[in-house]
């Protein structure tokens, strides 16, 4: 029988204040297990106050093909970037 | 190194003429220093070079537990015991990230294990050799894992997404090892003079196989320019040993133990230090299975596997009959 856990990413939250960011992944057989091996895995030097695990088959992710369909719309919109206006250098706090 | 001679399944480098359409804007994203990421598409040999490469990598950090975990029990103090099961817990650690990196182009961890076990994958003949007294685990992290730092720095910069990000966090943890290594030899060289006598014999023993692990000289290896081609070998090897060479020398002088080679000098008009020739021979033979331990050290790894196999195998029925209780209530 083939025994292979399943696949996990895990995210960790550095410091309170600081959103989880993905370290990468593990195999565990079950939740609890995915959070203690990160536990082992990714916290070995105190670089997290918090683990989340999830399974990667659960994740949805973009396909690389769709890139730039995906993202064009962005690429014309330069005035959502305050450096787009220009500023008279005499004006303040703006 | 880490990974030796890993083929690229290439009789000589892809030249722009060689390549079809997607092959040459796949390079160019790669000259470009373009990361490329696991859904990216990719040449078929470019695909099977990394899972070569990352997963003789990942077992090198695997059975490289193994020269270490034999000193544990007899680590000579308390706090030397600690650092040292931290040590080779990094190296477990270091082999999951990598073991992750390869599963990530295609492979199940199953295969790549099954792999090692079958003989079908090497990992660094440097584990090969055995840890007879307790200064060879302060040459070990001092000479072997301060090669692999050589190796493995260039490596973050990479052109395979997760193998680079896998080589940032290694690199991070890897000098605490050197630097645990370094403290150890330090402290038998200022001890009695027969601690000091233990040090430079751990020397002797490690200095040539230091060297072997950045692999054959340059220009013998089509593959070497193929990985170049492709950014999953960023430096050369002879590159690689010379700066590690220049680097080591001045760190043995402060120790006051020498290396074991009568050629060894500094040559004022190249600025790097010249050394002796390497027994290529001795190389060949440990890779080929004839080192000191080659045989012992897989039979560790097999024989842990397989005494495992129940708690993988109860761990998944536990999850199971957990997941159905869920269901049911």
């Amino acid at each position: 029988m083939s025994t292979e856990w399943p696949l996990w990413e895990i995210f960790i939250r550095s410091q309170h204040g600081l959103a989880h960011k993905h370290v990468g992944s593990l195999h565990a057989p079950d939740a609890e297990m995915a959070v203690k091996n990160a536990r082992d895995v990714y916290t070995r030097r105190n670089e997290g106050v918090s683990i989340w695990a999830m399974k990667s088959a659960d994740i949805a992710a973009s396909s690389p093909a769709d890139r730039d369909v995906l993202f064009e719309p962005a690429a014309s919109k330069v005035y959502r970037h305050p450096t787009f206006f220009p500023m008279p250098e005499e004006v303040k706090h703006l | 190194m880490y990974a030796q001679q890993v083929d690229t399944g290439v009789a000589k480098v892809r030249t722009a003429a060689d390549m079809t359409e997607e092959e040459r804007a796949f390079q160019a994203r790669i000259d470009a220093d373009v990361k490329i990421e696991p859904k990216d598409w990719m040449p078929e040999a470019y695909r099977r070079t990394l899972v070569r490469q990352i997963q003789q990598h990942a077992h090198s950090e695997i059975v490289g537990m193994l020269p270490e975990g034999n000193w544990i029990t007899r680590a000579p103090s308390l706090k030397r015991k600690a650092i040292l099961m931290a040590k080779v817990q990094d190296e477990g650690g270091h082999g999951l990230y990598l073991y992750a990196a390869a599963e990530t182009l295609g492979v199940s961890r199953d295969q790549l294990i099954a792999d090692l076990h079958a003989g079908k994958v090497k990992y660094s003949s440097i584990f090969n050799y055995p840890t007879l007294t307790w200064a060879d685990i302060g040459a070990i992290g001092w000479l072997v894992d301060g090669a692999a730092i050589m190796n493995q720095i260039p490596l973050c910069r990479c052109s395979y997404g997760p193998y680079a990000r896998a080589m940032v966090r290694i690199c991070k943890e890897e000098s605490f090892h050197q630097r645990q290594g370094f403290d150890i030899m330090h402290t038998l060289c200022r001890g009695t003079p027969e601690q000091k006598a233990m040090a430079q014999d751990a020397l002797n023993r490690w200095w040539w196989p230091s060297l072997m692990m950045f692999g054959p000289p340059d220009g013998e290896s089509v593959h070497s320019a193929q990985s170049a081609q492709w950014k999953i070998k960023l430096l050369s090897n002879d590159e690689l040993r010379q700066r590690f060479v220049d680097q080591t020398v001045p760190q043995a002088d402060f120790l006051g133990i020498t290396m074991p080679d009568p050629d060894l000098k500094w040559n004022e008009e190249l600025g790097h230090y010249d050394f002796g020739p390497i027994d290529w021979s001795e190389f060949h033979s440990v890779l080929k299975g004839n080192g000191p331990c080659n045989r012992e050290r897989l039979a560790a790894r097999v024989e842990a596997w397989d005494n495992g196999a129940w708690v993988r195998e109860a761990a998944v029925a536990h999850a199971k009959k957990q997941s159905a209780r869920k269901e049911a209530a």
